[in-house]
């Protein structure tokens, strides 16, 4: 048997199942390697200690029925914990103790799996290189001082890091795809309407996900099937009939056709990007299906309609953390006082940005021109999408338009920062489903991913692709373990 | 000021100005839980006692519609002869306060649950149309205490959340007194469809007042002041009258009046700028992305209007065909929900024999004085219905005098008696025996002969004498009609 953390998650579940190990073996060697790995600074806040009482108590009175029987597991901070700090990567809620649990969290927690401590993130989920964070920016596994992508930055280096077997995010507009593309590892964001928002930390109603992020496509479609549900509590859940995703999961996708648009093929793209998309491809023509070209010709509006929409309900979501109720607050001579200096204080920079984006689109006498337009143009990307769909089963793109960068390359340029989400941000603006696969290695020796596109709810689909092109690549991450001495 | 034909005009010199009012009422829903959330919304609980985690805001947390609460909306604007919208979006108004825990109240601003409709007011020179422009739900803010300590403020947010209907008017009210009556039909219709108890002293019912003054004859609206959140109707009768009066003071001297939102001051009996248009919030309405667009079919609303009961129009209309009452006396009745239940009660009660008229003056007389000295409402009246209808019964069938029925229903009042029970008890009965009272009257004529000389000789006044010597003879218990009739045969 091979080192406990570098088992995939489908290797652990049988190896507890068979008695092989328990689920204390498990969770002692990913808390072992966690604590070797604070160089990379993907947790927040660590539960190890309940974990272990956990993981014992599991192995006293074992349920091996449970789709994830004693697998410890790390997530982002974004989703609230019964108990435990939740922070979204911000200061503002630096003391914040929920007294409630995520759906997600919660479905997870009941298929047997045992929290072994909250990532990092971007604050509040704004951001493409785990940069923003009050707690500071997270390494990536794959070489010092690269970013792991973000927001799931945390997320991202804890799975290719082995930190934790697998994990989930949120992606408001790439926060999972992109993180996973820039780790080598699997990202999957779901349908809109698929996984319960109720219990995260909200960014941008309308667009944002949770979703699974996984060394393979299994683990990914098995932490699909535990997380995706609906949920009376979430009013924008969607009550569809939800796949067996693991089981239902074949790498038969002959006749399948798939689209290539090419309004992904953006100016300045690296000439690696566009050798990955052909190989990507070939990959999928070896498979048995079929490439179509195809055009999404409102692509190019995407990425600054997302940067109204998304900011305009950030700018109202997060009015709550005004230091009344709960989270930081700062002194003040009086309550607008209190207000200014709780928010100047409590946010960063980005999300500030963001914050004053937002109010500002939606002022009167700007509502019309920015916010309204860009709902107008929203649906246009959706129907471009839709009409594609009408000759395709799916669409691959590549995840993002470069490899990983250097942390503090891009903090002083915000839209080189935002030109990472161009292929990703379509996808939430549509509410499609998307996941992006590791596909190989730029010049530097980085992950490079691409991404398959599905139809509303055809997760399923996009999982089979994405299984029968890995079986291909054949990518292997390169972990060098730097970080640990 | 004058008031010719109950028409309201302030007047300045040889100028005449007529007052143009709207309301915005915010009626609080009839439900056991809030808007969005599961929590309850008794009045006078413990602050903070009756707040979810969506209610206080917590990160996370999601706004789930209540249907009841949408039921009675759209209930409320059936009665309200309103256009029901099968599509309404719920909006967020984003602005600041420390009891407001989103830091947005959830709203429908460009696609209300309701549009247009109109109620009937009966004024004193006949019927008035009021027309509504639309009704919303939204949500209540918690509340601010600012009295209990020198240096913080305390937030009760028990009311945050709480369901809303905003009901909007078209510029068509006129004066106070129509101010009085709009408010009195809003409540009297919401109260009979159990939508909004009508509460004032609780703040089930309140109401930002627009007003605009313009000279008689005029087309065109003058430029109008918002008077915020006043919480009774006399309250909004004395700042109607002294905004009016200050605008018309403003274009008396040349000067503009400022489109601005003022406060009434019940102290000082004034209203107060509280901010102008220039300084008005931007609230940066959106549509609440935690909510999709709420969409109701045909049939649920069919359903609704099936179960609407009779409105008090038509039971005016129906108590006026069905028991001849005069449009007043109607209108008295079926004002408020609880006396035209106890009406029909008595109705019902008195059974075949029964006389209607006769019911209405002993409601509309004894019954609302009792309860007016005691202070108390129909729904509490210490004399049930069902006794109410016996003591009618037995005045109609001459059992007892109204002047005794007056002794009795005092009597009754003490513990809900039944009045038969009286009636026996202390022998009021009253004496119709034709015999037994010529032989009484027979007494008082030989008693007092003179009088009757002078009676027969023209002093007609003494028959009151006689008629009232009889009743005291009697105890108070003679038939008074028997007691004229063989007076008028002895004298």
């Amino acid at each position: 048997m091979s080192e406990i953390t570098k088992q995939s998650l489908t290797e652990l579940v049988e190896n507890i199942k068979n008695k092989k190990l328990s689920s204390t073996d498990v969770t002692k060697a990913f808390i072992d390697r966690s604590e070797k790995s604070e160089e990379l600074n993907a947790y927040i806040t660590n539960d190890f200690t309940s974990a272990l009482e956990k993981a014992k108590k599991f192995d006293q009175k074992p349920n091996l029925d449970s789709k994830l029987p004693g697998i410890p597991m790390a997530v982002k901070d974004l989703f609230c914990t019964k108990d435990i700090k939740t922070t979204a990567g911000s200061k503002i809620l630096n003391n914040f103790v929920p007294t409630y649990e995520s759906t997600v969290t919660e479905n997870i927690w009941n298929e047997g799996a045992i929290l072994l401590g909250k990532l990092n993130c971007d604050e509040f989920a704004m951001g493409s290189s785990n940069e923003t964070s009050f707690f500071g920016n997270v390494q990536s596994p794959i070489d010092r001082n690269l970013v792991p992508g973000g927001s799931s930055g945390g997320s991202a280096s804890a799975v290719a890091g082995q930190l934790t077997p697998i994990t989930i995010g949120t992606d408001t507009g790439g926060s999972i795809r992109q993180p996973a593309s820039f780790t080598g590892i699997v990202g999957l964001k779901p349908t809109y309407g698929s996984c319960s928002r109720y219990g995260i930390v909200a960014f941008a109603s309308s667009l944002d996900q949770a979703g699974p992020m996984a060394q393979n496509v299994k683990d990914c479609a098995l932490l699909h099937e535990v997380i995706s549900s609906y949920d009376p509590k979430d009013s924008t859940s969607i009550d569809f009939k939800r796949n067996h995703y693991s089981k239902e999961l074949t790498n038969n996708i002959k006749g399948k056709k798939i689209g290539i648009p090419k309004e992904y093929r953006v100016d300045g793209m690296p000439k690696e990007i566009e050798d990955l998309w052909q190989k990507g491809i070939q990959y999928v023509k070896d498979c048995g299906a079929e490439t179509i070209d195809i055009s999404l010709p409102n692509t190019s509006y995407a990425l600054p309609t997302y940067y109204i929409v998304a900011p305009a309900e950030a700018s109202s979501n997060l009015a709550r953390y005004d230091g009344v109720k709960y989270g930081f607050r700062a002194k003040g001579e009086n309550l607008i006082d209190m207000y200014e200096k709780t928010r100047s204080e409590g946010f960063g920079a980005e999300v500030q940005r963001r914050i004053m984006i937002g109010t500002y689109v939606l002022s009167s006498g700007y509502y019309d021109a920015y916010y309204l337009k860009a709902q107008k143009v929203r649906k246009l990307i959706k129907n471009d999408f839709d009409e594609a769909y009408k000759k395709v089963d799916a669409i691959l793109t590549p995840s993002t338009p470069s490899s990983a960068f250097k942390i503090g390359e891009k903090t002083n340029d915000p839209v080189s920062m935002y030109l990472n989400d161009i292929f990703t941000v379509p996808v939430n603006l549509a509410g499609l489903p998307g996941i992006s696969i590791p596909a190989g290695h730029d010049s530097k020796g980085y992950p490079l991913g691409l991404q398959i596109i599905g139809k509303a709810f055809d997760e399923q689909n996009i999982l089979n692709i994405a299984y029968a092109m890995e079986e291909k690549i054949n990518f292997k991450n390169k972990i060098t373990d730097w970080w640990i001495k | 000021m004058s008031k010719k034909d109950s028409e309201y005009l302030i007047n300045r010199k040889d100028n005449q100005y007529e007052v143009v009012i709207g309301l915005e009422v915010h009626a609080q829903v009839l439900s056991e839980s809030k808007l969005f959330s599961t929590s309850a919304t008794k009045f006078g609980a413990e602050p903070n006692t009756q707040v979810s985690l969506v209610d206080a805001a917590f990160p996370g947390m999601l706004p789930v519609i209540n249907e009841f609460c949408v039921k009675q909306a759209i209930k409320t604007g059936i009665g309200l002869n309103a256009k029901i919208n099968k599509r309404s979006v719920f909006d967020r108004k984003n602005y600041f306060y420390a009891d407001l825990p989103q830091g947005y109240q959830i709203s429908q601003f460009k696609d209300p649950i309701v549009g247009e409709g109109k109620v009937i007011l009966d004024m004193p020179n006949g019927q008035k149309e009021v027309g509504i422009e639309r009704l919303h739900l939204e949500q209540d803010a918690g509340k601010s205490i600012h009295d209990l300590d020198p240096q913080n403020t305390f937030v009760d947010l028990n009311r945050s959340g709480v369901a809303l209907m905003e009901i909007v008017s078209k510029p068509d009210l006129r004066s106070p007194d129509e101010v009085n009556a709009y408010i009195k039909k809003l409540r009297s219709i919401m109260r009979y469809l159990g939508t909004c108890d009508g509460n004032m002293q609780e703040g089930s019912l309140r109401a930002d007042v627009n007003v605009s003054v313009r000279p008689k004859g005029s087309k065109e609206f003058g430029t109008r002041c918002e008077i915020k959140n006043v919480n009774s109707i006399k309250f909004m009768q004395m700042a109607i009258e002294y905004e009016a009066n200050r605008q018309v003071d403003l274009i008396e001297e040349g000067k503009t009046i400022d489109q601005e939102t003022r406060l009434f001051d019940t102290k000082k009996n004034e209203t107060r700028s509280m901010r102008s248009k220039e300084d008005a919030h931007d609230y940066r309405y959106f549509p609440d992305p935690d909510l999709l667009p709420l969409e109701v079919s045909e049939k649920f609303i069919e359903e609704l209007k099936n179960d609407i009961p009779e409105l008090p129009d038509d039971k005016k209309k129906r108590l006026i065909e069905e028991f001849k009452l005069s449009p007043y006396e109607a209108n008295i009745l079926v004002s408020d929900i609880d006396t035209a239940k106890f009406f029909e009660e008595v109705v019902a009660k008195m059974g075949k024999n029964k006389d209607i008229k006769l019911a209405v003056n002993w409601i509309t007389g004894e019954l609302f004085a009792v309860l007016n000295s005691k202070g108390l409402e129909i729904s509490q009246s210490p004399v049930s219905a069902k006794n109410f209808a016996i003591l009618i019964n037995l005045i109609k069938n001459g059992t007892i005098s109204g002047k005794i029925a007056k002794t009795v229903f005092e009597l009754m009042i003490d513990g809900d008696k039944d009045p038969q029970k009286i009636v026996e008890e202390k022998g009021l009965k009253q004496q119709s025996d034709p015999k037994a009272l010529e032989a009484l009257i027979d007494k008082i004529i030989n008693d007092n002969r003179e009088k009757a000389i002078e009676y027969k000789q023209g002093k007609e006044k003494l028959f009151g004498f006689f008629v009232g010597q009889a009743m005291k003879a009697s105890g108070g218990k003679a038939n008074p009609q028997l007691i004229n009739e063989i007076l008028k045969k002895k004298l």
